[in-house]
């Protein structure tokens, strides 16, 4: 039953069911009940990933490398893990931004860049067309050998069949003849595809059942379960190596390593896995299963690959058979011709998605990111006054598939031949990794700019051309082999499989090193070199800090143009149909609290910013910009408009600077609060312990008073002598009252300021003789020794003759009062210098400590500490005196005696208004 | 028997009043003029009552009451502070540290030798 007419027709009927199920999704979704709207179609469609490779591939590979096909698989497993960071990420920004493709993403991060979507999409384009002509050369290659049932022949050489007879290009024009109907049927808003995303969730089913029931025959059916192959296996020579693990990958760890990065990296960048997984997702929580569904799927689909593939060794020794076949040619060779026919449909299934989805999304950034805005500026295409543009944008992705179909036919023919279906893959896996640093830098680095990313692509893309697609077309014989050999022009260091003579890696590993370094240098170096524009400023903050953002772009624009919202309409309307700028104008009045048509929307800087948006969903960013920029009269700023911003950013800046000299002036003004505080505590202190001292001062006669006062009234025992006694005390202590009495209350008319001063011209050396003989009595009962030097001549000065005698008075009982007990002696001496009386008296004693040689002339402070020594008076006598020297223009100090003891001086001028000159 | 009363202060005129008066009540009497030569006698002397001023210079009258205290054959000694501070803080530190009564100056002497009489008639 496999004969040529049957296979054809099963092929055309398993791709019309798949058609049938596209368009049964797409129905669901035009009517809102979308079939693909939960996670476990989402992970089937993610695993589009598994193609003709998986399916035909891994076991080739398995059959010379053993665990060698692993890699590829657990790139994405590990990837996966980190997907609730990144692609979460990515998918957040894609949402918001209404990202169309991959190129779209990458254009938009860095500024709207419509040269680096072109750059994307013609790296993603070249680099992807291996890939396509693995797929076609899995499907022609399968469909040759099912045709020869029940013979086991290989296909012949690629160039050995003409090309019409040539069963790839059918292939590959039904392919291409089929995505077009599929994927561009009309035109989609944001670039969803349902229809597809189911069509591609049913044929991953189908690929897994195929490939799972030819492992269940050769396992269970040929063999006695897993044990049995392996055993089997291990006891032949030459499959032995292949049980060891790495042993079987050239190049060893470092390859496994690289090979691990390279699917990691292809899982997040292959174009059909960024459709898959960012622009047809429906809700960002379908990762959440997926994160594990996918994994499981991958698992599911590897469990059987070494089975076949040492079935398949063991099946057909000696190599006449291609590994790659395997899958399908031990069914062929047991006759299940029912088998056979569902692995064709399962290779079909893997081959069929794979190139679906790859030209559906490098279409969508062949039409969007290079094109359009090549177009769209071309003003003789007149594009822009043209109403309805969705016929042309159709037509530009349908002659995109074509080509991109046709030139993945076209590699096949040129190097088809030269590599294994997995070496193959591997070179377009390597294409796509070069976008690893400007994607994934992109969305976690603000400082990567639209030249660093120019750069690192173009870097990464050269090498990746001179290092891998440029050996697959020397092998292929289409460039001279010795290009390989001995370098271009002879030059050894430019070999391009041993770069600058590194040697001794396998072709992958070395390729993704140096296009690794040099991809990564020139973004970082270019990145750092170079400043971004206002723009690329924004789309860098707008990428990086998504979480951080309200979804429609909370930050402030600069914006200022004039539009009208009919041009607005109009344009949507071109791109996207009525229907659907119907919509977007609804949705926005309504998050504007309007009712659109009945209210009219004004155009402001948020409302073209939707528009932009809309727009973007169905032509990419750089192309909605410039049809947005081509409605909107979007006016320099004028000078006035400039100053005005200026001016409001000036304002800000003054008001903060304000705001830093008001705090800073609050700080000070509190701080010195807190200083007066402190001031005002210590006063009080001050004044307590003052009042305390006072009090102790006056109670301690009262009480010597009160006593000798009681007991002389109520005691008649006392006798005269005794009487007479306690009587002298009583008078003693009296005067002491009284002078202290007087103290305070001349202490008060000083703070008060009421102190009468009654000047007279008067002679100090009278004034000073005066004093020390009122003193006399105390002088000799203490027996201090008093010695007076006046000069002969001096001027007569004009003070209050009472309060100078005061002072006089004070400092003499001062000088008693701390003179040395044992040998009293006082100086006092008077001279006359320069327009100044100076007066010191001096004693023997033990002196003033230096630090308290300021504060003993201010109120209430004694020297010494009042609790462990006996406070000597009020306190308050040295601040009197101060105050008085102080009002005849004077100055009152204390300095060492030279023989040890304290020396209080004090100076009057002798002619007030004097110069203030100290002597 | 007698009781004995030691009295402290540096303030003679009051030392003389004091003397004379509990003199006259029956006490046997001795003069400290500050907290050193108290505590110097108050070994020798053993009195029954310390009557101690508090501004003293070098050692002053809490010091004295605090350092009696601390000694066990101390600890029956009757204490009263005379001073001529009388603010709370002062009268209730003196309590504290161990002193019975706490006279403020100037003092009613019938008062003074009345309350003496009665610590020492508890005693």
């Amino acid at each position: 039953m496999l004969q040529g007419w049957v296979v054809v027709a099963t092929s055309f009927a398993y791709l019309g069911l798949l058609f049938a199920i596209a368009y049964y999704a797409d129905r669901r979704a035009d009517a809102g009940r979308s079939l693909i709207a939960n996670p476990y179609i989402y992970s089937l469609s993610l695993a589009v990933y598994a193609t003709a490779w998986t399916f035909y591939g891994s076991v080739g590979r398995a059959a010379s490398d053993g665990v060698g096909f692993l890699p590829i698989y657990i790139g994405p497993t590990l990837m996966i893990a980190l997907w609730w960071v990144v692609m979460r990420k990515i998918l957040r920004i894609s949402k918001d931004n209404r990202i169309t493709s991959l190129a779209d993403f990458i254009a938009s991060r860095y500024g709207k860049s419509a040269l680096l979507g072109g750059v994307v999409t013609v790296i993603a384009v070249i680099g992807i067309v291996p890939y396509i002509s693995l797929q076609l050369k899995a499907v022609s290659n399968s469909f040759t050998i099912v045709l020869q049932y029940p013979a086991i022949v290989m296909p012949a050489k690629v160039g050995a069949v003409p090309m019409l007879q040539d069963t790839a290009l059918w292939v590959a024009l039904s392919l291409a003849l089929f995505t077009i109907l599929f994927g561009t049927r009309h035109l989609y808003s944001a670039e969803r595809h349902e229809g597809m995303v189911a069509a591609i969730a049913f044929e991953s089913l189908v690929k897994l059942l195929a490939f799972v029931a030819v492992g269940v025959f050769v396992t269970f059916g040929i063999y006695d379960g897993f044990g049995d192959v392996f055993a089997r296996a291990a006891a032949d020579p030459e499959l032995r190596p292949l049980l060891t693990p790495l042993e079987g990958v050239a190049g060893g760890y470092a390859s496994w390593v690289w090979l691990t990065i390279l699917s990691m990296l292809a899982i997040l960048f292959l174009p059909r896995q960024f459709q898959v997984t960012v622009i047809e997702n429906v809700r960002e929580e379908h990762l959440k299963k997926a994160i594990w569904l996918f994994p499981l799927y991958m698992l599911a689909i590897n469990v059987f690959v070494l089975p076949i593939a040492f079935g398949g060794r063991l099946h057909f020794p000696g190599g006449v058979v291609d590994a790659d076949t395997f899958v399908l040619s031990i069914p062929m060779a047991e006759r299940q011709e029912l088998l056979a026919l569902l692995v064709f449909i399962g290779g079909l299934s893997a081959a069929t998605g794979m190139v679906i989805v790859e030209t559906i999304a490098l279409s969508t950034m062949v039409c969007n990111d290079l094109l359009m805005p090549v177009l769209l500026r071309l003003k003789s295409l007149r594009l822009n006054d043209r109403a309805d543009l969705t016929g042309l944008l159709l037509g530009i992705r349908r002659g995109a598939i074509l080509l991109i179909v046709l030139l993945g036919y076209l590699y096949f023919r040129l190097a088809g031949d030269a590599y294994a279906l997995v070496s193959i893959g591997l070179i377009s896996f390597a294409a796509v990794a070069q976008f690893a640093p400007v994607v994934l830098g992109g969305i976690f680095w603000k400082g990567g700019t639209r030249r660093g990313a120019l750069a690192a692509l173009v870097a990464g893309f050269a090498i990746w051309f001179y290092t891998l697609l440029l050996p697959a077309l020397a092998r292929s014989g289409w460039l001279p082999i010795g290009l390989l050999e001995q370098g271009p022009f002879g030059i050894a260091l430019l070999r391009p499989l041993q770069l600058f003579g590194l040697a001794g890696l396998d072709q992958i590993t070395h390729a993704m090193l140096w296009s690794m370094i040099a991809n990564l240098g020139a973004y970082v170096m270019v990145s750092l070199s170079g400043t971004q524009s206002a723009e690329e400023h924004r789309q860098a903050s707008v990428f990086v800090d998504v979480f951080r953002r309200s979804p429609e772009g909370g930050g402030a624009r600069f914006w200022r143009g004039t539009a009208s919202a009919t041009d607005l309409h109009h344009l949507l309307a071109r791109f996207l149909g009525a229907a659907a700028a119907d919509a977007a104008f609804r949705d926005h009045a309504k998050r504007k609290g309007l009712s659109w048509p009945t209210q009219p929307l004004t155009a402001d800087a948020d409302f073209v910013h939707h528009v932009e948006t809309q727009l973007a969903g169905a032509i990419g960013a750089s192309s909605a910009r410039i049809m947005v920029a081509s409605a909107v009269k979007e006016e320099a700023l004028t000078l006035e408009e400039v100053r005005r911003i200026v001016d409001e950013a000036s304002q800000v800046v003054m008001y903060s600077h304000q705001l830093e000299q008001k705090s800073r002036e609050l700080e000070a003004a509190s701080s010195e609060l807190r200083a007066a505080n402190e001031r005002l505590k210590e006063l009080d202190r001050l004044k307590d312990d003052f009042l305390s001292t006072v009090t102790h001062e006056l109670r301690t006669p009262l009480t010597s008073i009160r006593s000798f006062g009681e007991i002389l009234a109520r005691d008649p025992k006392v006798d005269l002598a005794q009487r007479r006694r306690f009587l002298g005390i009583i008078a003693k202590e009296t005067g002491r009252l009284t002078r202290l009495i007087d103290q305070v209350l001349d202490l008060a008319k000083i703070e008060s300021g009421r102190t009468d001063w009654t000047e007279t011209a008067v002679d100090l050396r009278e004034v000073i003789g005066d004093s020390v003989a009122a003193m006399s009595q105390v002088l000799q009962e203490k027996k201090v020794r008093v010695e007076v030097h006046l000069p002969e001549q001096i001027t007569p000065v004009r003070v209050d003759l009472d309060r100078i005698f005061q002072v006089l008075l004070n400092l003499l009982s001062n000088a008693v009062k701390f003179c040395n007990p044992q040998d009293r002696r006082i100086e006092v001496t008077l001279a006359e210098r320069d327009g100044w009386l100076r007066v010191e008296v001096c004693d023997n004693g033990s002196g003033v400590r230096p630090a308290d040689e300021k504060s003993i002339f201010d109120k209430f402070v004694q020297a010494g500490d009042t609790l462990t020594d006996k406070p000597q008076g009020s306190g308050l006598g040295l601040y009197i005196c101060r105050h008085i020297v102080e009002h005849h223009g004077g100055r009152i100090w204390v300095q060492r005696a030279p023989a040890g003891g304290a020396c209080f001086a004090f100076t009057l001028p002798i002619e007030r208004g004097a110069p203030i000159h100290q002597p | 028997m007698t009781k004995k009363v030691l009295i402290v202060d540096d303030e003679q005129n009051i030392v003389t009043a004091l003397e004379y008066l509990l003199g006259q009540s029956g006490y046997q009497v001795e003069v400290a003029q500050n907290g050193e030569e108290a505590l110097a006698v108050v070994d020798s002397f053993a009195p029954d009552l310390v009557l101690l001023d508090v501004m003293m210079p070098r050692v002053n009258g809490y010091e004295v009451c605090r350092r009696l205290r601390e000694r066990p054959e101390w600890r029956h000694v009757k204490i009263v502070m005379l001073s001529a501070k009388g603010r709370e803080v002062e009268v209730s530190k003196g309590i504290s540290l161990g002193a019975d009564l706490y006279v403020v100056k100037p003092f009613s002497n019938t008062e003074l030798v009345a309350q003496i009489d009665a610590l020492l008639a508890g005693a």
